[in-house]
């Protein structure tokens, strides 16, 4: 009764929605659409010619090896930076949680790497480990490494994770501080009451408490590793050395923009999409389960 | 389609709201570049000056951010109708424009349409000769073009004891020598991989480094850098770099900053790196022409250019084409090309301001800005050396760097390398043969 006294005209809900409805249809699904279609295209750069190539796009990326190399890749890279800069954060997260002096600040400073774009990241980087413009890598040479980063294509792997991962540890560590402030403190004290140690406490009491946060951040970031790194590795590697560091993202950027192959780019990113979704699925399908609200 | 349209609406809402749509007297001309710097300013004191000289036309210049960006922006503006009138391309994006027939405007129609004098002659054929087809037609016009050269600092090779060397076995007796005297982490080095050591090594001994004279003479190009000289050159640049006597710096020229700083004493790279060296060099320096293999026939022959040249986009008015036309009449112009090839670093497009800068005394303090030039004049071009025109150029530098860094790091050999590098080349210009406007 009352619904339809607030709604008299059938018409307004979905008048007071539209406009939501249309960004969504407008910046979300027209972009998704027109990478579909693109993707059965074969077209130049310029959109001068356009033929109608069915899944030739699709075929021509199932017979390639290296896209092969860049899906495992990808799994890999992200697998790596979600829980290195997961781990990383919440060790932050717990440390800055503690009453300490001047807490303020330290967590301010933490804060501050989100607020750089990607490939500022990556230059950053570059500066400190570039194998003969880098600060750091003068130290790893004095060290004794071999660093070159340029030609060996496990430590162009491991900066590019490691860049990726800082980048985003500040991210985390804000959702993280978050959580373990509304740990009502009560708990925690019952369970120190009760003679559990602080590790403990931690893992049965803390750890479960946060793992809403734990579950919303591990989907945050596979999306993260997956879309948001190409900046990144362009500034860093461009994929190199050979390709070692070209993940799919990567890839549909490179051969869209800078090889003009727009349909295989799109059939890539049609891929990449599916990817997602369907690994976002499993993540809530599962991962979901344990975690308690 | 429908952002296109918005766009549309949303200007006109623009225009409507500031109300200050002014009746246009002059016809402007869209200029899309990617200078930045001294090289900006350039742009800008031209453009200016042509507004100044007369006033049918006006010249807006607009940064698009680097040439990958500018090409992609120009790509994009095209694909919603409002391309600019002049956009400037980087050499290995030559190809993509050319098989876009109808997207672009070749400047001998252009300059024909206009009525514009117009003597292909007067521009150094080295230059010119990367942007005409093989029946001599100028498609676009030459604006800022560089060449490979060897870098070397004078002080340290002075100190090591070592001459400038001229030939690569000398190059590489230098490095070593170099490395013996404390370099031990560089005795030399590039950038742009396989700009230096495929494509103009490969010009520099006149050697194919593709069918149809390099792709000049059309889109069913087939690669063939995988002969002999280019195997043997690879093959002493990994045995090399195992000793760090050659160090690999990288794709691009990011590495250049080793030169500068002193760490490789001998570099090889870009004319234009010129601007920089004299900027951040603390020692003696000077750039010579690249080294070559004393038993290859014939070396040196000439090499190629680098740089870049501007496309007039077509689909526009003829009306506004004339001052496209007048306005690239007014940078042939001999002491414009002098000024633009001074404050630039960048060659001279034209053989008058060539002998001008010569006659003035130019290259007398500074011998190592003509050097890009002997080398571009050193023979009349072959097939092998006349340019490049391969599709997806910017992709194909990837891959080929892809498989030399996997020769460098040891997982292939040079061979296999080459090899692998020139098959999947070859799968990449299939592709684009099959996008490419007949």
């Amino acid at each position: 009764m009352q619904k339809q006294a607030i709604f008299q005209s059938k018409l307004l809900p979905y008048a007071l929605v539209a406009p939501q409805l249309a960004i969504v249809l407008i910046f979300f699904y027209w972009p998704a659409l027109q990478a579909v279609i693109q993707s059965f295209l074969l077209q130049d750069a310029f959109g001068l010619s356009t033929t109608f190539v069915w899944f030739d796009n699709y075929i021509e990326l199932l017979k390639d090896r290296a896209y092969f190399e860049a899906i495992v890749r990808t799994f890999f890279f992200s697998f790596a930076i979600a829980v290195s800069s997961l781990s990383f954060a919440l060790l932050l997260a717990v440390m800055a949680d503690k009453p300490l002096r001047g807490s303020t600040l330290y967590r301010t400073l933490l804060i501050w790497p989100y607020a750089v774009a990607p490939p500022v990241v990556g230059v950053l980087w570059i500066f400190m480990l570039h194998p003969s413009l880098g600060v750091l890598s003068r130290y790893l040479r004095a060290l004794g490494v071999d660093w070159n980063p340029l030609l060996d294509g496990d430590q162009a792997a491991a900066l590019i994770i490691f860049a990726a991962a800082w980048k985003q540890i500040s991210y985390n560590f804000l959702f993280f501080l978050a959580g373990l402030q509304s740990i009502p403190r009560s708990v925690l004290e019952a369970a120190a009451i009760d003679g559990a140690r602080p590790m403990r406490r931690f893992w049965t009491v803390t750890f479960p408490l946060l793992s809403p946060t734990i579950f919303f951040l591990l989907v945050v970031n596979i999306v993260y590793a997956f879309f948001d790194t190409f900046g990144i590795i362009d500034t860093m590697t461009r994929g190199g050395p050979g390709t070692s560091t070209v993940t799919l993202v990567y890839k549909v950027y490179s051969d869209g923009l800078l090889g003009g192959n727009l349909g295989s780019s799109a059939a890539q990113s049609v891929i990449l999409m599916i990817m997602v979704i369907v690994l976002t699925g499993i993540q809530f399908r599962f991962v979901e389960r344990k975690v308690t609200y | 389609m429908a952002l296109r349209h918005f766009g549309t609406a949303a200007a006109v809402a623009l225009a409507v709201g500031l109300g200050a749509s002014p009746a246009l007297a002059v016809t402007e001309i869209q200029w899309w570049h990617a200078m930045t710097g001294a090289n900006n300013d350039v742009i800008v004191k031209l453009a200016n000056d042509f507004n100044a000289a007369q006033s049918d036309y006006k010249v807006i210049p607009t940064y698009k951010g680097n040439y990958a960006d500018t090409m992609n922006a120009g790509i994009a503006a095209f694909r919603a109708g409002n391309a600019p009138h002049i956009m400037q391309v980087f050499e290995v994006g030559t190809a993509t424009m050319m098989a876009a027939t109808g997207a672009v405007k070749p400047v001998y129609k252009l300059m024909a349409d206009a009525g514009e004098k117009f003597d292909p002659k007067i521009y150094l054929p080295a230059i010119t000769g990367y942007y005409s087809t093989s029946k001599g037609e100028m498609l676009s016009f030459p604006f800022n073009s560089s060449s490979t050269v060897m870098w070397v600092n004078l002080d340290e090779l002075k100190k090591a004891n070592v001459e400038i060397p001229k030939t690569w076995p000398e190059t590489f007796e230098a490095a070593k020598k170099l490395k013996a005297a404390g370099h031990d982490t560089c005795g030399f080095s590039g950038s742009w991989v396989t700009w230096v050591n495929l494509e103009q090594l490969s010009a520099w001994h006149n050697v194919p480094l593709a069918s149809k004279a390099n792709g000049l003479d059309g889109f069913d190009t087939v690669l063939e850098f995988n002969g002999p000289l280019q195997v043997k050159h690879l093959e002493n640049l990994v045995e090399l770099q195992k000793t760090k006597v050659y160090d690999y710096a990288g794709r691009t020229n990011t590495g250049e900053g080793r030169f500068t700083s002193g760490e490789c004493p001998i570099y090889l790279t870009s004319s234009a790196f010129f601007g920089n060296v004299k900027a951040q060099a603390k020692f003696n320096f000077t750039a010579v022409p690249m080294p070559y293999y004393p038993d290859a026939k014939g070396a040196p022959q000439n090499s190629i250019i680098g740089g870049a040249s501007l496309w007039v986009m077509g689909g526009k008015p003829a009306e506004e084409y004339k001052g496209v036309a007048k306005f690239l009449t007014f940078l042939s112009d001999t002491d414009r090309q002098v000024y633009i090839h001074k404050a630039s670093g960048y060659l001279p497009i034209t053989k008058a301001a060539y002998e001008k800068a010569k006659a003035e005394g130019f290259y007398k303090d500074q011998p190592y800005l003509e050097t890009p030039l002997l080398e571009l004049t050193n023979k009349e071009p072959t097939e092998n050396s006349r340019g490049l025109r391969l599709g997806n150029m910017v992709q194909l530098r990837d891959v080929w760097s892809e498989e030399i860094e996997q020769a460098l790091a040891g997982k292939k050999t040079a061979k296999q390398a080459l090899d692998a590098a020139v098959e999947r080349g070859n799968t990449m210009l299939r592709q684009f043969e099959k996008t490419a406007v007949k």
